[in-house]
């Protein structure tokens, strides 16, 4: 208590953010395969970043590459190469560049946008409701290429443009379980209590309806990653990304226009595939082990 | 002047079927400082008052009359001012402590959860309130750091009564704040509750089924029927001389220690409480009144001084409701 008194309250507050923060990682560190996820997802964050300095760009041209074509894993080629001379374990290096950031920021794009208006339209009910939930609905039934291929027309082609085509064509799910999540919390008791406590609409979403959908918004977003990046090798096919750029949805897209899985080219065709699986598994293992750290009663069942 | 003043409140929830009236034109009358309760069978709109006290009632609901609360008008306030009101003026005890604290926050946070939505204060100073607070209802002040599914029933019961003493209320509400529990630790917590509004001297509405529960707690009874109060008055009165037929069947329904003649013959009341979409004509207990007479399916008696208690009845009525009789014949 004497300690308490010296310090001031500023002070107080930051000795308890680092508290919760240190208590927060104790707890998901309890999680082993949440650990294991997370390292997965800094290697690959790391190793993506890194990229440029191991990698030349000689070495990722389509007229330059100074392998022989389509020539199964060696020493000198751990995966092979691809039609134009390629190692493949460069262009899964390289690609990884594109694919996690397009992958990250469409994710968070339309996980955020779908639990705020599905919070919203929980919450507010009546007209409010209504309004987001038509528009949700319409945003549903819009086909997502043709979509994504007029954003293309105004905004340019680019990676900024498919990160947002698939950010504003994904969030209609995730609103509607959102919503419906909230649905059911409103109806507890503990939400009429808050609300008799003086609480206001805000103090009552943030507080007490967003901690309980995180499970299900964790959930959302684990599936909707390895989507995204599935996603962008669709929108890259279909010429609406830089043709110049190299992502594990393009390498998967070549191999397979080039016949790869007819001709057994397996080294070319099932690494990019791998890679995206790895960080969906590796994102789901982390929003597993962090639903733990958030839901006190799973954490009992440990 | 009274601390709470409800004048002839009527709610009227709008659904598929209709409209149904849960309160038809109540009114009570709660001074400072005192003890009132409010009893009767589920679903005559008790709990519908407890809400309506504070605003908290759905959308579909109709509310009409005044609800005087330190004279002001609850219905009319401003949305800021209400939200003023709601705990740091009245709070309440809530029925199923179990479902009525949020799973994923730890207590202490929940208890602090008020103090920081009313006053200006610290994190540091809502945590040492906190402690203080879980020490007066009996609970371990480290406990603040346990969530809800860590504690027993009666445990959960403390923290809601910490939570609604925590912004210094004039007046806490209970609604059935012992239903859930068994019978030892239902004494404990009504004891605890008595003693921190004696205390504290704060005004305190208990609502309950249990008339013999609210009998021993409170100074007046309210007994409610189908959305109206049937009689108040004195809580010994009220409980042990009823003049209302129902308030009768109510006090007698629960079985007198020492007194045999309770025990081999318990006196219950037959069939079930009214639809308040359907309510009978006049009267409307008189279909289960054991002594109804044939007027009281014509006439629907106002509250009438009986004894030193009111009770809307025929029976109590000057000359058994002649005149009313006669004009109900007309």
């Amino acid at each position: 208590m004497t300690t308490a008194e010296v310090l001031s309250p500023r002070r107080m507050a930051w000795i308890r953010r680092w508290r919760t923060v240190t208590r927060v990682w104790r707890e998901f560190r309890r999680n082993r395969a949440g650990v294991v996820g997370l390292v997965l997802l800094v290697g690959a964050c790391l190793l993506a970043l890194a990229a440029p300095l191991f990698i030349s760009e000689m070495e990722l041209s389509v007229t330059r590459a100074p392998g022989p074509f389509v020539a199964s894993p060696s020493w000198d080629y751990p995966l092979g190469t691809d039609k134009f001379g390629r190692s493949v374990l460069d262009l899964i290096w390289q690609g990884s560049r594109v694919s996690l950031t397009v992958g990250f920021l469409a994710t968070f794009m339309s996980v955020f946008l779908g639990t705020v208006i599905g919070i919203a339209s929980g919450h507010y009910r009546g007209w409010v409701e209504s309004v987001l939930m038509r528009f949700t609905d319409w945003v549903l039934v819009l086909p997502t290429l043709v979509l994504a291929v007029s954003l293309v027309v105004v905004l340019g082609r680019g990676i900024g443009t498919i990160i947002i085509a698939i950010g504003v064509t994904a969030w209609p799910v995730t609103a509607r379980l959102v919503r419906a999540q909230t649905l059911a919390v409103e109806s507890r008791p503990f939400i009429e209590r808050s609300r008799a406590l003086g609480g206001g609409h805000w103090h009552v979403m943030s507080r007490h309806v967003l901690p309980n959908v995180m499970p299900i918004v964790l959930a959302r977003t684990t599936l909707l990653v390895a989507a995204t990046i599935i996603a962008e090798s669709t929108l890259s096919f279909l010429g609406l990304g830089d043709p110049s750029l190299i992502s594990w949805g393009s390498t998967l897209q070549e191999a397979r226009d080039a016949g790869a899985t007819s001709a057994g080219l397996w080294w070319w065709i099932v690494p990019p595939g791998i890679a995206i699986a790895l960080v969906a598994l590796a994102f789901t293992m982390v929003g597993r082990a962090l639903e733990q750290v958030y839901n006190p009663r799973l954490r009992e069942r440990l | 002047m009274s601390l709470l003043e409800i004048d002839d409140l009527t709610v009227t929830y709008r659904t598929a079927g209709g409209p149904v009236p849960a309160v038809r034109g109540l009114s009570l009358d709660l001074p400072a400082g005192q003890k009132l309760g409010v009893a009767g069978e589920s679903g005559c709109g008790k709990s519908t008052v407890a809400l309506a006290l504070l605003r908290l009632l759905p959308t579909t609901a109709t509310v009409s009359g005044r609800i005087l609360f330190e004279g002001e008008d609850v219905l009319s306030m401003t949305w800021g001012r209400l939200r003023a009101v709601r705990w740091a003026g009245a709070s309440i005890i809530f029925q199923g402590a179990m479902h009525s604290l949020n799973a994923v926050h730890r207590i202490g946070a929940q208890i602090a959860e008020p103090i920081l939505l009313h006053e200006s204060v610290t994190q540091a100073e809502a945590d040492l309130r906190v402690t203080e607070l879980l020490t007066q209802v009996g609970l371990p002040p480290d406990r603040a750091r346990a969530y809800p599914h860590e504690l027993s029933g009666g445990q959960r019961q403390r923290v809601m009564i910490a939570m609604a003493l925590a912004c210094n209320p004039r007046l806490i509400v209970a609604d059935e704040p012992t239903t859930a529990l068994d019978v030892m630790v239902q004494a404990q917590i009504l004891r605890l509750i008595e003693e921190l509004v004696r205390d504290h001297d704060i005004s305190l509405m208990i609502i309950s089924h249990d008339l013999a529960v609210l009998a021993d707690t409170c100074d007046r009874l309210a007994v409610m029927y189908a959305g109206r109060v049937v009689e108040q008055g004195p809580a010994r009165q009220v409980f042990e001389a009823a003049s209302h037929p129902y308030s009768a069947a109510l006090s007698g329904a629960f079985p007198r220690i020492g007194d045999p003649a309770s025990r081999l013959q318990p006196r219950g009341l037959a069939g079930d409480p009214p639809d308040p979409a359907e309510l009978p004509t006049g009267c409307s207990f008189h279909p289960r009144c054991p002594s109804a007479l044939d007027i009281c399916s014509h006439v629907d008696p106002e509250l009438w001084p009986a004894g030193e208690s009111e009770a809307a009845c025929v029976l109590v009525l000057p000359d058994q409701g002649a005149s009313l009789a006669e004009e109900a014949i007309r």
